[in-house]
């Protein structure tokens, strides 16, 4: 086991218990979302993913 | 429709007051991506090894967690917001040697396709005002989710893992970006260095995940 992976372990389980209390406000006090709000964030998100693949066809030749 | 609604509701100062956030935030991330540009450059032409660069971020990410919420609201949030982008750009320094010395187009096209990502995210959240606060819950569970399976993954070292957390990570931050730019639109995020630090966040994750993925994908063998 090397330093580097102790020392980015250690960087990640900070950053685990940093978040989770964060995460467990977020939960309790984030609004629902409804279908049409979900399929406003799906859109753009179809449209990442999208342009990754392309990105990775053209990295590819 | 429902948009313009909102905005038609709300006080003109309120909505001159957003304008001005969203301006002061745009300057200011610019502003610290070309300095994290600057010393990622620096830390390449140093040749600066990995363990500098874990130390560099580990020092910028607990500057994040402890010393800019304590400064944002005064005028040396200035100084510590160029900080801690500088350092993690200083950090991602040795990969981004690394994938140059392999193939420096990999870096291009990953710069590239950051600022397509987030210019095309910001301006359909932008023009589209849409309110993604439903998204808080959502997204922080995707990131400790994304976090557990990356610690997992130090361990076991499975690289299809590996890249089911890069491509997840750039989702992720996608979310994260709507989700900022919205809290900017809507009045919920009013401290322009602390959402320039979330952004500058989602574009840095988004940036390291890409060149992951075509470092690995985009490979001839």
């Amino acid at each position: 086991m090397d330093w580097l992976k102790i020392g980015s372990a250690a960087l990640l389980i900070g950053m685990l218990i940093f978040i989770y209390p964060r995460m467990r406000h977020a939960m309790k006090h984030s609004p629902k979302g409804t279908t049409e709000d979900w399929k406003g964030f799906i859109v753009p998100l179809a449209a990442v993913i999208g342009f990754v693949i392309f990105l990775i066809m053209m990295v590819r030749g | 429709m429902l948009g313009q609604q909102s905005v038609a509701s709300r006080p003109v100062e309120s909505i001159l007051s957003t304008n001005k956030v969203i301006r002061s935030t745009y300057q200011l991330l610019s502003m610290t991506l070309l300095f994290s540009a600057f010393t990622a450059y620096l830390s390449i032409s140093m040749q600066a090894s990995q363990g500098m660069g874990l130390v560099a971020t580990i020092v910028g990410i607990v500057m994040l967690w402890f010393v800019l919420p304590r400064t944002a609201n005064s005028a040396s949030g200035i100084p510590v917001i160029f900080a801690i982008t500088g350092l993690l750009g200083f950090g991602i320094g040795p990969m981004v040697a690394f994938y140059l010395a392999v193939n420096p187009s990999i870096v291009m096209t990953a710069l590239g396709g950051t600022g397509v990502i987030f210019l095309g995210l910001s301006g359909y959240a932008l023009t589209t005002r849409k309110d993604f606060s439903f998204m808080g819950g959502f997204l922080m569970v995707g990131m400790l989710v994304i976090i557990g399976a990356s610690l997992l993954n130090i361990f076991m070292g499975i690289p299809a893992l590996s890249l089911t957390v890069s491509a997840a990570v750039i989702m992720i931050m996608s979310g994260f970006i709507l989700y900022q730019t919205s809290s900017l639109i809507h009045g919920g995020e009013t401290n322009y260095i602390m959402a320039t630090a979330s952004l500058f966040l989602s574009i840095l994750n988004i940036f390291t995940s890409l060149l992951h993925l075509l470092g690995a994908l985009g490979g001839d063998d």
